[in-house]
């Protein structure tokens, strides 16, 4: 635990609160779940942050709302009566639907998460949870599916180029590793929203195993050394109980 | 009655052999011999038959004839002169010559059956010789012919020859059958009993085996027949049964211990800030050592999940070809600033490339784990060497206030506070950002990760020079849950040898631990694929 409490301790905490909601990215939100209260808990906690979630039982409702209604992000449990998660998305693939789906699942292991991928899921998330991470890798997918993929990432006045691999801050030169690269360019490619640990692993590493220590940490510091060092104006925020978000503060 | 009773369970033994597949087999097979077996000997009968009667008609017929052409050149005197001496010569053939009015003028036949002599031609019939009386009568093949001037010549030969020919053979029938069907029963008997006998034993090991002893095995009789084939198959299904309930018992004894603790610490923990809390902040704290207490539970128990379900195998589903030195390049570069922040060096070693077929996440787990074991033990190496060298001035340490060997002050320690017994330890490492020179004592305790290619196995190896594992531990620390009572203070499951076994063996490799003089070096042997 230490080296996360010495992290935490050296850089300025940035609130829960502050996810897309705040700046007005509502979102309209299906969370498809059989146990009544882990779907009322979502819900409930997807309103609380200034989302829009409505709610569906079983498969079979799901689907229909899902069909007939328009959503940024379906959160469909994998398991449900009437028609299994998997079902649902497929349908909906084959309908031409392509709202981003985000599996929730009990079952974890590896080849889970290919299967739910393979049958149209955007994302995986197994049970238990932590809210603060489904929150994160919904507004990911909500953001994803509005497609960012420009060559050049600015943040405040740090520019990666992605063709050229150069990073500048200010007037300066920042010399990164491959994988300090890959790092920043992911948290930049979502500036402003939060990124967990497990998202970083799975996107920069492209490893889905919990790691167990806290070694995604230790490669942040090395890059908030790189960039924050020696400017007034951090970048890099830690974002307690969730992850990490690169946003300029100063421009809001 | 005592008698009938103690027939019983013989009788019912007897049913239960008649019952046995063996004997019922014998039975057809014993109907199908008995039956080819009478028609062979049916139709052998016949066919003799039919020969010896053609025999006597031909015989017959020229006597006949012979007779007639007598009768022609030397009229009656002369056929009942030949007639006389022939019938009069032992074991003759019948011979009668009847008047127009039918009163018998020569011959050796005492009587016939009636109308015989008036029918011109062949028929069977009972007769009677002139020199018997009494008796049995014969039978005889006789042909009737008449002469020209309304005289009629009888002319026959008896069929007890015959008869006896076909006696002999319908004898000879019935004992092949009766002699095929009390063999064949006694073989079908003997075969099924030894059959039964089998069975039966390996009914009763089932038996035993289904009230609960595993450690039963059915019995091989060493013929290599069906049966051993079959007790052999079993036998192995059994192992792997009986390792599996053993795992499974292991396992829900160590849920049991190492899930239950951290319950009761969660629980403890609810219970204390309900009673004690003082304000928010009590609360706030309390919530957050809850939620980091459940998230080691949960860790526990997808590594327990993990477990099983590489160890039933069903993960092979998912395999691919990929590259093991890839796997061990990257996730040594995934742990290497960590290492270094603990004070340590992490370095790889890995060939080019190293192909194997499998999960590829599963392997990288594995190796991560193992990355993460050693990091966690150096470490502990760490904390006893300068505890050694704090040992020396303690009052220097206690002046400093500073309870020793806490994890926290080996990362924070500046170099300075070492004395000049502990010549500049790792921190000196950690500002570098790079390799730390290795040779001297002020090498940082350095962590290899290495790939290579031994024959046809890839192994991915992570050698440490931590504490170590004594060589009677090795195995045992494969197992769920064990941790040495060294490390019991550590944190973590447990669990992570254990994973990275079952992993290995998933992909139909193994773990090794070995001594790396000082330190464990552990060996992940997987098979080496062809190149994708």
């Amino acid at each position: 635990m230490s080296p996360m409490s010495r992290l935490s301790s050296a850089e300025q905490d940035t609130a829960t609160g502050s996810t897309g909601a705040d700046k007005g990215h509502a979102m309209r939100l299906l969370v498809i779940e059989d146990d009544r209260d882990a779907a009322e808990y979502l819900v409930k906690a997807l309103r609380e942050v200034g989302h829009v979630a409505d709610h569906a039982a079983d498969g079979e409702e799901g689907l229909a709302l899902a069909l007939a209604e328009s959503y940024d992000v379906l959160i469909v449990d994998r398991m449900l009566p009437k028609r299994d998660g998997l079902a649902v998305i497929g349908a909906l693939r084959g309908k031409g639907v392509t709202t981003p789906a985000l599996i929730l699942s009990a079952l974890g292991a590896v080849d889970d998460r290919v299967k739910g991928l393979r049958a149209g899921g955007d994302d995986y998330l197994a049970k238990p949870y932590s809210f603060a991470e489904l929150l994160a890798r919904i507004e990911v997918l909500a953001r994803r599916h509005g497609g960012r993929e420009e060559t050049v990432y600015r943040v405040g006045d740090l520019e990666l180029d992605r063709l050229s691999h150069r990073v500048v801050r200010g007037e300066e030169e920042i010399v990164l590793q491959p994988r300090e690269f890959r790092l920043l360019e992911y948290l930049m490619k979502h500036a402003g929203q939060v990124v967990t640990r497990t998202m970083l692993l799975e996107n920069v590493w492209d490893y889905h195993f919990d790691p167990q220590t806290n070694v995604i940490d230790v490669h942040v510091s090395r890059l908030r050394a790189k960039i924050d060092k020696g400017f007034s104006q951090p970048l890099l925020h830690t974002v307690r109980g969730a992850g990490y978000m690169i946003r300029d503060t100063v421009a809001g | 009655m005592t008698l009938f009773r103690s027939l019983g369970p013989a009788m019912s033994a007897l049913a239960k052999l008649l019952r046995t597949t063996a004997f019922r087999l014998t039975l057809v097979y014993l109907l199908v011999v008995a039956l080819f077996a009478a028609f062979l000997l049916g139709y052998f009968a016949l066919n003799t038959r039919r020969l010896i009667n053609e025999q006597i008609e031909r015989t017959v017929t020229s006597e006949v004839s012979e007779l007639s052409d007598q009768y022609d050149i030397g009229g009656l005197r002369r056929l009942v002169y030949i007639v006389e001496s022939r019938a009069n010569q032992p074991g003759s053939n019948l011979y009668l010559v009847t008047m127009p009015n039918g009163a018998a003028l020569a011959g050796n036949v005492g009587s016939l059956e009636p109308g015989v002599i008036e029918s011109v031609g062949w028929v069977e019939t009972a007769y009677r010789r002139l020199d018997e009386t009494e008796g049995e009568g014969h039978v005889a093949l006789v042909k009737v012919a008449e002469l020209p001037g309304g005289f009629r010549l009888l002319v026959g030969r008896d069929l007890a020859e015959r008869e006896r020919l076909f006696r002999i053979v319908a004898t000879a029938g019935r004992w092949s059958v009766a002699i095929v069907l009390v063999l064949g029963l006694a073989g079908g008997l003997f075969v099924s009993r030894r059959v039964l006998r089998r069975v039966d034993a390996m009914t009763d090991t089932t038996r035993t085996i289904m009230a609960g002893d595993l450690t039963g095995r059915l019995p091989i009789a060493g013929t290599g027949d069906e049966l051993d084939r079959l007790a052999s198959n079993l036998n192995v299904m059994l192992d792997r049964i009986e390792a599996l309930m053993r795992g499974l018992k292991e396992v829900s004894d160590n849920v049991a211990h190492d899930l239950k603790t951290p319950l009761t610490r969660l629980r403890n923990q609810a219970e204390a800030a309900l009673r004690n809390a003082d304000g928010e902040g009590d609360y706030r704290a309390a919530l957050e050592k809850t939620i980091a207490e459940s998230d080691g539970l949960i860790r526990t128990f997808d590594a327990l999940l993990m477990i099983a379900r590489a160890e039933s195998g069903e993960l092979r589903d998912n395999m691919a070809a990929f590259d093991a030195a890839g796997i061990a390049r990257d996730v040594g570069e995934l742990y290497e600033p960590l290492a270094e922040e603990k004070g340590l060096s992490l370095r790889v070693e890995a060939v080019a490339t190293a192909p194997v077929r499998g999960n590829r996440e599963l392997v990288g787990q594995a190796i991560a784990n193992l990355i993460d074991n050693a990091i966690k033990y150096s470490v502990l190496t760490l904390e006893a060497e300068e505890k050694a060298a704090q040992a020396p001035a303690p009052a220097l340490a206690e002046v400093a206030g500073r309870p020793a060997g806490g994890p926290d002050e080996i990362e924070h320690a500046p170099a300075s506070a070492g004395s000049p017994l502990s010549p500049g330890r790792a921190e000196g490492a950690e500002e570098a950002g790079q390799q730390a020179p290795r040779a001297g004592d002020n090498a940082p305790p350095e962590i290899v990760v290495r790939a290579r290619i031994v024959a046809d196995r890839v192994e991915l190896e992570v050698a440490d020079r931590g504490p170590g594992i004594g060589a009677g531990d090795r195995v045992r620390v494969l197992d769920r849950f064990v941790r040495l009572e060294q490390s019991r203070s550590q944190p973590g499951s447990g669990l992570g040898l254990s994973l990275a076994s079952a992993i290995a063996r998933l992909h139909g490799g193994d773990l090794r631990l070995e001594d790396n003089a000082p330190g464990l070096r552990a060996v992940l042997s997987l098979p080496r694929a062809a190149p994708p």
